[in-house]
C-alpha cells in the first residue's frame, strides 16, 4: 500500500515535467518554423540581379557607387558587389544614416519592383569602415 | 613607457599561467602554500594589469603619439574627458579594460573567501586565472596596445565623433564590469562542480557578485539605449541588433539565476538547473564580448572582421563543452534535496519565472544567430527583423510582468489558496480599473498588448504597495513604532525581499515606458524651409531659421525650431548635423568636410508624459555647387584660409538655406524607461547591501531553547 | 622599471610548511545551512504576518522549519564536541 502512495506524487511530477517539455518543444517549433518564413534573404547585387523575385524582401549588402542623387525625400543610388562591378539600382525613401557615402558598405531591405529595387523605409544601415560603430537611420 | 606597458602585459600573462598551475596543484594535493601562492598570483596579476592600464591611460591623457593606439584614437583637440575614455574605444584598449576588470573582481572575491571554501576557491581561482590568461595572451600576441607608432605623427586621428558623449564613455566599462562580474559565479560554479562540493556555500559567496553583475550589465544596457535615443539620428533606443542582443542574453539568464538560487539556498532544489544556468550565463557573457569584435554577424556595432574571432570561438567552445561535461558528470552531487511540494508555491512561481526568462533568451538567441543557422540549413543567409523579435518577446514580457506581481503574494513551500485569493483581490481590482480607465482614454484599446502591459504594471505596483503596507502593519503590531520608522526598519531587516519588490516595481515602470513609446509613437518626415511649420500630435513645429557653427573639428549646420501647443510656446529645439573632415588627401579643403564622418545632434525635449524628438538633415546636395566651386578655386587651402572658406559656406547656408529634411517624433512615456531603470538600480543596490546576518544575532547556547519557543520578529 | 617588475614577481611568497589540518568544511557548510534556515523561519513568519499563509498552515511550516533547524544545531554540536575532544 505504501508503494502505490509513493508512486503517485512521483508519477505526478513525471507527468508535469513531460507536459512542460512538450509545451516548450511545441512553442520552440512554432518559433523556428515562422523564423524561416519571416526572414529576408541576404544577397549581394549580382545575386539579386540574377535571382530576385517580385514580392519578396531581400537584404541587399554591398557598396554605394559614386554618383548618387537626392530627389526630394528619395535617394537614388546604385549598390555594387563588395568585390566586383555588378550593381543594382535602389530607390530609398526615409532618413539616410550619417555615414552614408560613396564607397561605404550598406545593408538595406529591398523589394523588387520592375527594374528597380525599392528600399524599405528606415531599413538603410551604413557600416563604418573603421573600428567602431556604423549607424542606421 | 611603451616597454613598461609591454613588459607588464607579458608579466601578467606569465603570472596568470603560473597561477593556474599553482592553484590546481594546491587544490589537487591539498597543500595550502600552493593555494595561497595561487591567490597571491591573482593579487599580483591585478597589480601588474593596473600598471599597464595606468601607463596606457597616462599616454592618452598626455596625447603621447608615440603610442600607435593614442595616435589612431585620440588627438590634441579631443577634450580631456574623452581622451581618458578613448582608450576603450579601441579593440586593444577595450580588451585590456576587460582583463583588468576581471583581475580586480577576482582579487576581491578571493580575498573575501580566503578563509572559506577551502576546496572550491582554488579551482575557481584556476578558472578565473585561465580566463585572464586567455585575454592576456590575446592582448600580448594579437592586439597589443603598446605598439610604437613609426613615424610618430604630430597629430592624432581623433576620437570617433559618435563616441563623444558621456554616456558612450561609461557604457563599455559598465557592460564589461557586468560581463566580468558574471565570470565570478561561473568560476565558482565550475569549481564547486569540479570538487563535487555543490552545496549552498559557493552560492552564498558569489551571490553578491551575480547581483552586482546583473546591476552593472542592466544599467550599462539602459545607458546604451538612452544614448541611442538622445544622440543618434535614427530616433530609437533598441534595434534588436546582434550586439545589443548579445548583452541582453546573459542579463536574462542572470535574472533567472538570481531567482533560482534562492530556491537552491532554501530548499536545495534545482541544483542541476542552477549550475547549468550560471555556466550558460558565463558563456553568454564571453559570447557577447566576442560578437562585438568578430564581424560574423552584420551588426551596427561590429568592430569589423578581425583576427580575434577564431580564438574567441575556441574559448567559447571550451567553456561550453566543459560546462556540459561538468554538469553531466557531476549529476550525482547535484541531486535535489527538497522537492516541489505544491504547484501553488513561490517555488513554482520561480520555476515559471525561469522558464519565461530562458524562453526569452532562446527567442533572442535564435533570432540573433539566424543568419548563421539559415546558412547552415538552407545554404542561404537570411535574417529576421525587429517585427519578428517583437512578436515573440512581447507576450513573454507580458507573462513575466504578471508573474512578478503574482510571485510576492504566494508563500514559500505551500501557499494557502484562500489567503492568496484575498491578497490578490485588491491588486486585481486596481489592474481592472486601470484597464477600464485606459480604454476609456483615447485610442489605447487599439493596442491590446500595450493595454495588457499597462494593467499588468498597475497590478505589480499595487502588489508592491500592498506588500510594503502589510509588512509595515505587521511590524507595528509588535513594535508599536510610527509608520515611517516601522517601514524603514522593516525594509532594512528584510533587504532582499523589499529590495526585490522595488526592483519589480521599477521593471513594471520600465515596461510601461517601452509599451507606450513603442505602440503610440508618431513619426513625421517633413521637408521645411525657414518660416514653414509642421504639425505632430498636438504640437506645432515652426522652422525659425538655419544655424551654422564652426569649430576646429567640425562644421555644424542646423536649425532652430520653435515648438508650440495651442498657441503657447513650449520649447525651442536646435537639432544640428556636424560634419567632420575626412583625412583623404584627394578631397578639396571644403568638400572633405562633407565626405567624412557626420553626426546628428538631436533636438530633444524630454518630458514625463512625452518626448519630442527632432533631427535635421540639411540638403548638402543643394550646396554642392558652392562646395565644388570653392574646392576648384582654392584647392590647397589649409588652416586659416580653409577656415575662411568654411565660414563663407556656413554663412551662405544660414542666409539662404535650402529646404531641409526633418524627422519629428513624438514618443509617449520614453522617460519612464530610464526612470524605471533608476528604480531598478536603487532596489538592486538596496538588496545587495550587506544587512543583518540572522545567525549572528542569536547567542549560540540558548538558541535551541529559543527556537523551541519564541517566534522571531518581523 | 624592470626592477619594479621583478619586485612584483617576488610578491607570491611561498611559505614552507606542512599541509594544513584537514579542513572542517563540513562545519562551514552546516553553518551556512543554519543561517539559511534561520532566514527561512523569519521569512515564513513574515509571510504569515503579511497574510499569505493561514494560521494552521503557518504553524505547520514553522514547526517543520524549527525541527530542521534543531537538527542542524544538533549536528553542529556533534562536530564541535568531536573537535573539542581531539
Amino acid at each position: 500500500m505504501e508503494q502505490s502512495a509513493r508512486m503517485d506524487p512521483h508519477r505526478k511530477r513525471r507527468l508535469r515535467l513531460f507536459a512542460a517539455l512538450t509545451a516548450a518543444l511545441l512553442l520552440a517549433g512554432a518559433l523556428i518554423y515562422t523564423s524561416f518564413g519571416a526572414a529576408s534573404e541576404a544577397k549581394n547585387p549580382s545575386q539579386l540581379a540574377a535571382s530576385a523575385v517580385a514580392g519578396r524582401s531581400y537584404q541587399l549588402t554591398g557598396k554605394v557607387v559614386p554618383g548618387y542623387r537626392h530627389e526630394g525625400n528619395v535617394v537614388v543610388f546604385r549598390v555594387r558587389d563588395r568585390a566586383g562591378a555588378a550593381s543594382v539600382p535602389v530607390r530609398y525613401t526615409g532618413a539616410v544614416p550619417d555615414p552614408f557615402r560613396a564607397g561605404r558598405e550598406v545593408i538595406v531591405t529591398v523589394w523588387k519592383r520592375g527594374a528597380v529595387f525599392v528600399g524599405e523605409k528606415d531599413s538603410l544601415v551604413t557600416k563604418c569602415p573603421s573600428k567602431f560603430s556604423a549607424r542606421r537611420s | 613607457m611603451l616597454n613598461v606597458g609591454r613588459s607588464a602585459l607579458t608579466l601578467a600573462l606569465l603570472i596568470a599561467v603560473y597561477g593556474v598551475a599553482a592553484s590546481l596543484y594546491g587544490a589537487r594535493t591539498g597543500r595550502r602554500q600552493w593555494v595561497d601562492s595561487g591567490r597571491r598570483a591573482v593579487y599580483s596579476l591585478a597589480a601588474v594589469l593596473t600598471v599597464a592600464f595606468v601607463v596606457l591611460e597616462a599616454a592618452f591623457l598626455r596625447s603621447d603619439f608615440s603610442f600607435q593606439l593614442v595616435a589612431s584614437h585620440s588627438s590634441t583637440t579631443t577634450p580631456s574627458f574623452y581622451k581618458g575614455a578613448a582608450m576603450w574605444s579601441s579593440q586593444e584598449g577595450s580588451l585590456l579594460l576587460w582583463v583588468w576588470l576581471l583581475s580586480m573582481w577576482s582579487s576581491l572575491v578571493l580575498f573575501l573567501t580566503r578563509r572559506r571554501l577551502r576546496e572550491v576557491a582554488p579551482c575557481a581561482a584556476a578558472v578565473l586565472l585561465g580566463l585572464a590568461a586567455f585575454f592576456a595572451a590575446l592582448v600580448v600576441f594579437l592586439a597589443n596596445p603598446f605598439q610604437l607608432a613609426t613615424p610618430v605623427p604630430a597629430e592624432g586621428s581623433g576620437l570617433q565623433p559618435l563616441l563623444r558623449h558621456p554616456s558612450m564613455m561609461i557604457h563599455p566599462p559598465l557592460l564589461y564590469s557586468g560581463y566580468t562580474l558574471f565570470t565570478v559565479p561561473f568560476a565558482f560554479a565550475a569549481g564547486a562542480l569540479i570538487t563535487r562540493r555543490a552545496d549552498a556555500e559557493w552560492i552564498r559567496a558569489t551571490r553578491g557578485f551575480a547581483l552586482a553583475a546583473w546591476l552593472f550589465l542592466g544599467v550599462g544596457i539602459l545607458i546604451g539605449a538612452r544614448w541611442s535615443w538622445s544622440e543618434l539620428g535614427w530616433g530609437g533606443y533598441w534595434a534588436w541588433d546582434p550586439v545589443e542582443n548579445a548583452s541582453l542574453m546573459p542579463w536574462l539568464t542572470g535574472t533567472a539565476f538570481i531567482h533560482s538560487i534562492m530556491m537552491q539556498e532554501k530548499r536545495g532544489m534545482m541544483k542541476v538547473w542552477n549550475a547549468s544556468l550560471v555556466l550558460a550565463t558565463g558563456v553568454l557573457a564571453v559570447l557577447g564580448t566576442f560578437l562585438v569584435r568578430s564581424g560574423i554577424l552584420e551588426s551596427i556595432h561590429a568592430f569589423g572582421g578581425s583576427t580575434l574571432g577564431l580564438p574567441f570561438l575556441g574559448l567559447i567552445a571550451v567553456m561550453m563543452f566543459g560546462s556540459v561535461a561538468l554538469v553531466s558528470s557531476r549529476r550525482a552531487a547535484l541531486r535535489s534535496e527538497g522537492r516541489l511540494e505544491s504547484l501553488f508555491s513561490r517555488e513554482s512561481m520561480f520555476v515559471l519565472n525561469n522558464a519565461v526568462l530562458v524562453g526569452l533568451c532562446f527567442v533572442i538567441f535564435w533570432g540573433t544567430f539566424f543568419p548563421l543557422i539559415s546558412e547552415a540549413v538552407t545554404g542561404q543567409r537570411a535574417s529576421v527583423g525587429p517585427p519578428w523579435f517583437d512578436r515573440y518577446t512581447v507576450p513573454l514580457a507580458l507573462v513575466l510582468v504578471l508573474l512578478s506581481g503574482l510571485g510576492p503574494v504566494i508563500a514559500w513551500r505551500r501557499a494557502t489558496a484562500r489567503n492568496a485569493r484575498r491578497s490578490l483581490r485588491g491588486p486585481l481590482a486596481v489592474a481592472a480599473l486601470a484597464a477600464v480607465g485606459l480604454t476609456a482614454a483615447a485610442g489605447v484599446a487599439a493596442r491590446p498588448l500595450a493595454l495588457a502591459m499597462f494593467s499588468g504594471a498597475a497590478f505589480v505596483a499595487a502588489v508592491v504597495v500592498q506588500e510594503f503596507w502589510r509588512g509595515m502593519r505587521a511590524r507595528q503590531a509588535v513594535s508599536h513604532e510610527s509608520a515611517a520608522v516601522a517601514l524603514v526598519a522593516l525594509a532594512r531587516r528584510n533587504r532582499r525581499r523589499y529590495g526585490g519588490y522595488v526592483v519589480h516595481l521599477g521593471m513594471a515602470v520600465l515596461f510601461v515606458g517601452i509599451a507606450a513609446s513603442a505602440s503610440f509613437q508618431t513619426i513625421h518626415d517633413v521637408r521645411l524651409s525657414p518660416g514653414q511649420s509642421a504639425r505632430i500630435e498636438s504640437y506645432d513645429i515652426h522652422y525659425v531659421r538655419a544655424t551654422s557653427a564652426l569649430s576646429n573639428e567640425k562644421v555644424t549646420l542646423g536649425a532652430i525650431l520653435d515648438v508650440s501647443r495651442d498657441g503657447r510656446h513650449v520649447a525651442t529645439l536646435a537639432p544640428t548635423r556636424g560634419y567632420y573632415q575626412s583625412q583623404d588627401p584627394q578631397l578639396g579643403p571644403v568638400g572633405r568636410y562633407f565626405d567624412g564622418e557626420a553626426t546628428s545632434e538631436v533636438g530633444l525635449r524630454a518630458g514625463l508624459r512625452r518626448d519630442l524628438w527632432t533631427a535635421v538633415q540639411p540638403d548638402i546636395g543643394a550646396m554642392q555647387k558652392m562646395i565644388d566651386g570653392l574646392d576648384r578655386r582654392f584647392p590647397l587651402a589649409t588652416g586659416r584660409s580653409q577656415g575662411l572658406l568654411l565660414a563663407a559656406l556656413a554663412a551662405r547656408y544660414e542666409a539662404q538655406p535650402p529646404p531641409a529634411s526633418f524627422r519629428l517624433i513624438a514618443s509617449p512615456l520614453v522617460e519612464w524607461i530610464w526612470l524605471g531603470g533608476g528604480i531598478v538600480g536603487l532596489g538592486g543596490l538596496f538588496a545587495l547591501w550587506p544587512g543583518a546576518s540572522f545567525s549572528r544575532r542569536r547567542a549560540p547556547a540558548p538558541a535551541r531553547a529559543r527556537l523551541g519557543r519564541q517566534p522571531s520578529r518581523a | 622599471m624592470l626592477a619594479a617588475v621583478v619586485a612584483i614577481i617576488a610578491g607570491p611568497l611561498r611559505r614552507a610548511g606542512a599541509a594544513s589540518a584537514p579542513e572542517p568544511s563540513q562545519r562551514a557548510a552546516l553553518e551556512v545551512a543554519k543561517d539559511v534556515k534561520y532566514r527561512e523561519i523569519h521569512d515564513a513568519e513574515l509571510d504569515f504576518r503579511t497574510g499569505k499563509l493561514s494560521e494552521p498552515d503557518y504553524r505547520e511550516v514553522d514547526r517543520a522549519l524549527r525541527s530542521e533547524a534543531i537538527e542542524l544545531l544538533r549536528r553542529l554540536d556533534a562536530i564541535a564536541t568531536k573537535e573539542g575532544r581531539r
